[in-house]
Order: C-alpha cells, then sequence, then structure tokens
C-alpha cells in the first residue's frame, strides 16, 4: 500500500509539472462551458423540464462535465496509454521484472494523475462557471462526501476501460483501434454531449446501465439531488459494480498476456 | 545443485506471414532457442554471447521468467522461473543497456526511493546499499537530476544501482556497455568486478564487446542460431575459433609481403600491410622485428571481434 501511495504521489507530481498545458486546458473548458450553457440554455427554454432538469440544474451539469473530461479521463489519456507505448516499444519487459503487479501499479498512477486533474482542470473552470452562471450546489455535507466518493470510482470505471484497449495492443501491437472505439463510445454514452436523462425511452435505459453512465450522468444526478436515499447508494452500487467486474476483467486479460503473448523487441 | 540450471531448453515462436497470392497469412515456426543445456554455479562471471538475433535475449527472458519455454527444464534459484516470477523478482537484478528501470521525469533519487518501495528492502540496508553504489560508481551530485536529463553513461549507472538496491544474489546485465565511451566502459567493469568479488554476485553478461568478457568472465556461452555452440574459457574460445589478431603497419614506402617470425602477412594495399598473429601469443616480439628491419611509419593492433571469432567457430566443422 505505501507504494501504491507513492506511486500516485509521483504521478500527481510528474502531471504537476507542465503548469503552461494545465493553464491552456483550463481556459479551453471555460470556454467550451460557455459556448455549451448557452446551447442548454436555448434547449431548456423551450422545454423548461427536459429529463427532469430545470434550467439551472443544465448549467450546472455542463460544468460538472467540464470537470469531469479531464478527470475522469473522457477521452482517453494517463496511464493506460503509458502502458500502450511501453508494450510497442518493448519497455514492458521492465514492468513484468518487478515483484509487483502491473493493475494496480497504473491504477495508481492513474488516480495520483486524476487527483491533479480534479484539483485543475475539474475545480477552476467549475468556480469561473460559477461566476458567470447561476449554478445548483449541493444541499448537504453528506451529498458532497458521497459526490466526492464517487469520482475515484468513476475514474477507476474510466481507467479499467482505457486499460482493456491498451492491453489490447499485447495482441494488435497497436491500440489506435480500440481507442477510437472508446472514444467514440465515450462521446455519446457518457453524457458529455448530451445528458443521458434527455435521451428517448429505450435509448436512455440503455445508456443508463453501461459503465460510461458512471463518468458523469451519475455523479452529476448526486451532486443536483435527483437522487436521494436508497437511489444514492443505488448509485455507488452501480459504479462499484462496473469497476470491480472491468478490473476483474483486465486482470484476467493481464494475466492471459502475461502467460502467452511475446514481449516484443529486447 | 548449481544456481541456474538449464536442460534441454527450446522456445519456438510462431510468425505469421503474407504470402503473395494467398488470402490467408501463413503460419510458420521459427526456433528461437533449442536443445539449450548448461549450468552455473554462484559467483561465477559468465559471458553470454553471440550475433543479433542468436536467442540471447530470449534466453535471458525465459531465465527471469517473462516468457515461458515451448519445452525443457530451468531452475534458477531453485524454483522454476515462469511459475514463480514474482518471488524470483526479488533476488535477480537485471539492467538493459538500452532500456531503463529508472522514472524517466523523475529525479534520480526519487527512482530509487521507488524501487526501495517496489521490493520492499531494509530501509537501513537500502540506505547503506544506495550510499556504497552512489559513491562508487559516483552519482553522488546527481541524485537530484531528472532522468531524461542523465547522459547514457550516467544513467546507465543510475540503472546498475537501480538493479543492485535490494540485494540480488543474479544480476544480468544485457549489453550493459553498448554506446558508453572508453572511460565509462572502463569504470563499469571495475565495479562489477568488485561486485562479484565482493558480494559474490553471480554475474550473466550478454554483449557484443569482447572486452567487456576479457575484463570480467572466467567463462563463455556462446550462443548460434538458438544452440550452444561453445561454453568455456575465453582463451579457449580463441583457440577453438582460430581467432588472431591483426597488426596494421603502415611502412614509409610501398615494399613487398612483410616477413616476420610469429606473424602471417594477410593484405598488402600500398604502403599499408595488415599482419596476423594468434590472440595468445605476444604483440611485442612482432612490434619489434617490425621496427628492426622495417621502415615503420604508423602500427595499431586491432583485437578480434566477436562476430568474427563465432564465424570461424561455426564455419568450423562441430565436434560433438
Amino acid at each position: 500500500m505505501p507504494l501504491h501511495v507513492a506511486v500516485a504521489t509521483r504521478a500527481f507530481k510528474r502531471y504537476s509539472t507542465y503548469v503552461g498545458a494545465t493553464l491552456a486546458g483550463i481556459f479551453t473548458n471555460c470556454v467550451f462551458g460557455v459556448i455549451m450553457c448557452f446551447v442548454y440554455l436555448e434547449v431548456w427554454g423551450a422545454n423548461p423540464d427536459a429529463g427532469g432538469y430545470d434550467a439551472g440544474d443544465a448549467v450546472t451539469y455542463v460544468w460538472l462535465g467540464q470537470a469531469m473530461i479531464m478527470t475522469v479521463a473522457v477521452w482517453g489519456g494517463g496511464s493506460p496509454d503509458d502502458l500502450a507505448e511501453r508494450i510497442r516499444t518493448g519497455d514492458v519487459v521492465i514492468d513484468l521484472y518487478r515483484p509487483v503487479g502491473i493493475l494496480g501499479w497504473y491504477l495508481a498512477a492513474d488516480l495520483g494523475r486524476a487527483a491533479y486533474h480534479l484539483l485543475t482542470r475539474g475545480l477552476a473552470p467549475t468556480l469561473v462557471g460559477g461566476l458567470l452562471f447561476d449554478l445548483h450546489y449541493p444541499a448537504d455535507a453528506l451529498t458532497w462526501l458521497v459526490f466526492l466518493a464517487a469520482i475515484p470510482i468513476a475514474v477507476t470505471v474510466s481507467f479499467a476501460l482505457r486499460m482493456l484497449a491498451s492491453l489490447a495492443a499485447f495482441w494488435l501491437l497497436d491500440d489506435v483501434g480500440p481507442r477510437m472505439l472508446l472514444g467514440f463510445a465515450a462521446l455519446f454514452f457518457s453524457g458529455l454531449t448530451v445528458p443521458l436523462v434527455i435521451l428517448p425511452d429505450g435509448l436512455r435505459e440503455l445508456a443508463m446501465a453501461l459503465p460510461w453512465a458512471t463518468f458523469l450522468q451519475v455523479p452529476a444526478d448526486i451532486w443536483l439531488g435527483k437522487r436521494t436515499g436508497l437511489e444514492v447508494v443505488g448509485g455507488l452500487a452501480f459504479m462499484a459494480g462496473w469497476a470491480i467486474v472491468l478490473l476483474a476483467t483486465c486482470a484476467y486479460v493481464l494475466h492471459r498476456a502475461e502467460r502467452r503473448v511475446v514481449v516484443q523487441g529486447g | 545443485m548449481s544456481l541456474i540450471e538449464v536442460a534441454d531448453l527450446r522456445r519456438t515462436f510462431t510468425v505469421r506471414r503474407r504470402v503473395e497470392g494467398e488470402r490467408r497469412k501463413q503460419r510458420t515456426e521459427v526456433e528461437a532457442v533449442r536443445d539449450l543445456t548448461f549450468a552455473i554455479d554462484a559467483g561465477e562471471m559468465v559471458g553470454y554471447i553471440g550475433p543479433n538475433g542468436a536467442g540471447k535475449s530470449t534466453t535471458v527472458k525465459m531465465l527471469t521468467g517473462i516468457l515461458v519455454p515451448t519445452s525443457g527444464r530451468i531452475s534458477v534459484a531453485g524454483v522454476d522461473p515462469s511459475r514463480h516470477r514474482t518471488a524470483l523478482a526479488r533476488r535477480i537484478g537485471v539492467v538493459f543497456g538500452q532500456r531503463t528501470s529508472l522514472w524517466w521525469d523523475l529525479p534520480l533519487h526519487d527512482s530509487f526511493d521507488l524501487l526501495q518501495k517496489i521490493y520492499r528492502t531494509d530501509p537501513a540496508r537500502h540506505r547503506a546499499n544506495l550510499a556504497e553504489f552512489v559513491e562508487l560508481l559516483d552519482l553522488g551530485s546527481l541524485l537530484d537530476t531528472p532522468v531524461r536529463q542523465l547522459s547514457l553513461g550516467q544513467r546507465m549507472r543510475g540503472d546498475i544501482v537501480a538493479a543492485l538496491l535490494h540485494d540480488p544474489e543474479i544480476l544480468y546485465l544485457d549489453e550493459p556497455t553498448i554506446g558508453l565511451d572508453v572511460v565509462s566502459k572502463g569504470r563499469l567493469r571495475e565495479f562489477l568486478r568488485a561486485l562479484n568479488r565482493d558480494r559474490g554476485t553471480t554475474l550473466m553478461l550478454t554483449t557484443h564487446d569482447l572486452q567487456d568478457i576479457e575484463a570480467l568472465c572466467d567463462r563463455v556461452i556462446v550462443i548460434d542460431h538458438g544452440t550452444q555452440v561453445y561454453d568455456g574459457t575465453l582463451a579457449g574460445l580463441h583457440e577453438q575459433g582460430g581467432s588472431h589478431r591483426t597488426v596494421v603497419v603502415d611502412l614509409v614506402d610501398e615494399a613487398p609481403p612483410i616477413e616476420v617470425p610469429g606473424a602471417v602477412t594477410r593484405r598488402v594495399e600500398g604502403p599499408r600491410q595488415w599482419l596476423s598473429f594468434p590472440t595468445d601469443a605476444s604483440a611485442a616480439p612482432i612490434v619489434a622485428a617490425l621496427a628492426s628491419s622495417y621502415d615503420v611509419a604508423d602500427l595499431s593492433i586491432q583485437e578480434p571481434d566477436i562476430e568474427e571469432v563465432i564465424r570461424e567457430l561455426y564455419s568450423r566443422p562441430r565436434s560433438g
């Protein structure tokens, strides 16, 4: 455990050395947040209770989305990308020589990265959004707590999905295909473009059951107080369930890869 | 029982190749290693040499457990590496000349701290080892430097420290001196010799540099096309391979082929001539004879390279 804390801390430190990139990213998040708010306000102006959200919920959802893009790494990136590169170059042998599991190591690194992105790319645009628009905030301390607890779970689900795409490199020597596929799925099913709650019946239920719903929709509903009591517990359980299933799949695939696949180069 | 035991080791790879006119790729089996049998005792320093693609890295990967043999038996420190990779990892160190186990964007000491946690080395032991190795390899002033800013020689020294902090019994080195300048090579060899002498660490070294072997290894195992072609002393290898050193002589004027005892003139090109003599003979009398009988402008002595020795070894009919 101290090892994984150390790994996470160093990942945090590593990302924090690129201050310029962080500032540029925050600026981009703010610009997109403002543009999306105006679009959403038009939509909710025409249809004031779409998906059970009011206009205030909708603009809050936009800024939560901006905060989650990098934190949850909706479009990919993070430590699984490092792994894919190491598989391609053969440097992964170094990882395999170590008496620690690859999965725990890379998960710790990604959580460290996510912590950095939450504090910068997550927090800063939300503060800007709060100054420019009338946002809704969690009703009580417990809701804040549950929302904060949901974030690492969302990161873990996203990590496991990205990891599966990267692990494909053990067989394909290239993870571009799986990664693009994952990107397309996330584009739609994460709810980042359109909140999943306003999707038509059927499609909505499907989207809400998929792992991408953990990226933004479920945490946003907790924040907005759309889930109460047992529904909150259910939401967390849904997220944790996907995290466990996907991590177990990663562990299995990794085991297969380690046993069967030839390490390239060297 | 030896520390490392390998018996009838074989590893094949399936290669898919696209063939003209065929829709499906053709699968062919390539034997990277076959019928490999050897044993290495604790405290030995063994050179494992062979041309590119001979199967050296494949063997080392199987010895460390990250590649499963197709058939045959391996025992390292009493265990089967591929079944007990993690347990074995604590007892071995691996250094790759062309890869680094350090973290690229972190200062050197951060990498060493992480390694202490990875191997769960006793903190006092870790500190003592670190102090000793840093001193011996002169890394003290570089501990705060990010790895990406280190020169190749500095990074290599950092990698050697990284591989040794957990007190491994066996150290595998894959081309440790590749790309290093003469001074760095010398320093590294000195360090490895001391490591073996003082700590009894068993060393297995793959290299293209015959001088690495000369400086470090009492024993050489030569592999070519996946099979073992020699196992014995370096002197024996030269003898068996019939290898020779070469004196390149620049005469003041063109002359007919030089005749001196103990050497044979192989080539003449204007005033420059190439003379060869056996590796175990001294160059001194030949140089003396040259200087006394000819007008020599310049001369140099070339050591045989590993490829040449192996080529000669392999082109001979093999016995056994």
